[in-house]
């Protein structure tokens, strides 16, 4: 049992409709705050491409031009950084990892997203699958901002926002899990803001 | 890569306030006694959590403020719109309990063991991990030079002003005061530039680490500012806060 603050009431109580999809410890914000561990990599249009990489061998790689060629979605979603704000109804322009997977042969069971500037995370493969995880180069109408991961970021929102690389630039695909940055730094191996996995062993 | 931090729950702990000490008219430091408190390293952060009386909770992330060894403080800011901030500035006071976990975060942190250069930026209320940084120096006698570039809104808005101006040598602190300067003001005035930056940052060969805290913007324009200088991404260290991101 949590013990009482004396005086302290609360006032950031969301609506009921929101509520329900805002998880235990997160507030909704209408901000778009930016978390980042170093400086934010400006990789220009004609140097970006987008790999998936297998034991050092690189399976496929799509210059930009090519992921625009790649079927978008437009896709909604909420979504919850582990600093603690949420952001309801988000609308990004994306491609379905399904759709980059798809054309190559692969039996991995998890991945390792790569980024400019050094960022890495994990992922099962099951959660970057089967319509769960896109990669964004839109965001509300425009395209991505540096500072939010443009020229593309990974999107993966039922998972903490951590998760949702920015600045990436492919995949590693892997038998066996691997941390990635915050991963090694005390963060959760896994991220489901559902069940409160900020922190390793949470 | 260095500083893994591999450990069992972080379980919430209900802590006791010491003292309380306001730091400006804003910001305050609250020195917390945590019965369990399993140590930390100058850099990291913990979690407060507030429960109203009808459950409701509310968690918030804030620096720590002192150094590896002393009593856990923070230093918050209080936050016209904010939630928790104002109840830590304003109505939180000695004896109360409110819960924390942590440490947490182990990459913007500094041990004292690299006798590299050491380049903080802070703007506002992003010196707080940076008290902690020139705490741990001092209490280590570490070799490493630290220049410390603090932009701040107004004098009166310079949080550890007085323990700020008496650092041991090998600690130069460098202020930049943005909107209001006093009378007879020697110091640089206006926001960090490329200028400033050039003039107060060791030189991107001598290997410095470099950290910079503050506010979105003044951390996106100052890590930039940085790389342009020839500071390789790596080597610079950010942490952001605040929910005013713009979009």
């Amino acid at each position: 049992m949590s013990p009482v603050s004396r005086g302290f009431h609360g006032r950031r109580r969301e609506p009921e409709a929101e509520a329900s999809r805002v998880p235990p410890g997160q507030y909704a914000t209408t901000d778009f705050p930016v978390l980042s561990a170093g400086p934010t990599p400006h990789t220009a249009l004609e140097k970006w491409s987008f790999s998936l990489r297998r034991a050092g061998d690189t399976l496929k790689t799509w210059t930009w031009e090519e992921i625009q060629d790649q079927p978008a979605e437009d896709v909604t979603a909420d979504i919850h950084c582990v600093t603690r704000w949420s952001k309801l109804d988000t609308r990004w322009k994306a491609v379905s990892i399904d759709t980059l997977l798809a054309q190559v042969d692969h039996q991995a069971r998890f991945v390792l997203a790569f980024c400019d500037g050094g960022y890495t995370t994990n992922l099962p493969l099951a959660d970057v699958t089967g319509g769960q995880a896109w990669l964004a180069y839109g965001y509300d109408g425009s395209p991505l901002p540096p500072e939010h991961g443009g020229p593309a970021r990974l999107l993966v929102p039922h998972l903490y926002f951590w998760k949702s690389a920015k600045w990436v630039r492919g995949l590693d695909l892997l038998a066996t899990d691997e941390p990635g940055f915050w991963e090694r730094y005390g963060y959760n191996n896994y991220g489901d803001p559902w069940r409160e996995q900020r922190y390793a062993g949470d | 890569m260095a500083g893994t931090a591999v450990r069992g729950r972080l379980t919430w702990q209900v802590a006791t306030v010491g003292s309380v000490t306001d730091e400006t008219t804003s910001v305050r430091t609250i020195e917390l006694e945590v019965p369990a408190w399993a140590g930390h390293r100058a850099g990291q952060h913990l979690d407060v959590r507030l429960t109203a009386e009808d459950g409701y909770t509310a968690e918030r992330s804030y620096s720590i403020a002192s150094a590896p060894g002393e009593p856990v403080m923070i230093t918050v800011e209080r936050l016209e719109d904010g939630e928790v901030s104002p109840y830590l500035t304003e109505e939180l006071r000695a004896g109360d309990e409110i819960e924390i976990r942590g440490p947490i975060g182990g990459y913007f942190v500094w041990d004292g063991a690299d006798p590299s250069p050491v380049l903080l930026v802070a703007g506002g209320s992003g010196v707080v991990p940076f008290r902690s940084m020139l705490r741990h120096r001092e209490r280590i006698d570490a070799s490493a030079p630290v220049r410390l570039l603090y932009s701040a809104r107004s004098p009166g808005d310079v949080i550890y002003r007085a323990e700020l101006d008496k650092q041991p040598a090998g600690v130069e602190v460098i202020y930049t005061l943005t909107r209001e300067q006093p009378p007879g003001w020697t110091g640089h005035r206006g926001r960090i530039n490329a200028a400033l930056l050039g003039e107060v940052a060791w030189p991107a060969g001598e290997h410095p680490a470099c950290y910079v805290c503050g506010p979105t913007p003044f951390v996106e324009t100052v890590a930039d500012t940085l790389v342009s200088l020839g500071y390789p991404a790596l080597q610079i260290r950010t942490e952001r806060y605040g929910g005013a991101g713009g979009t």
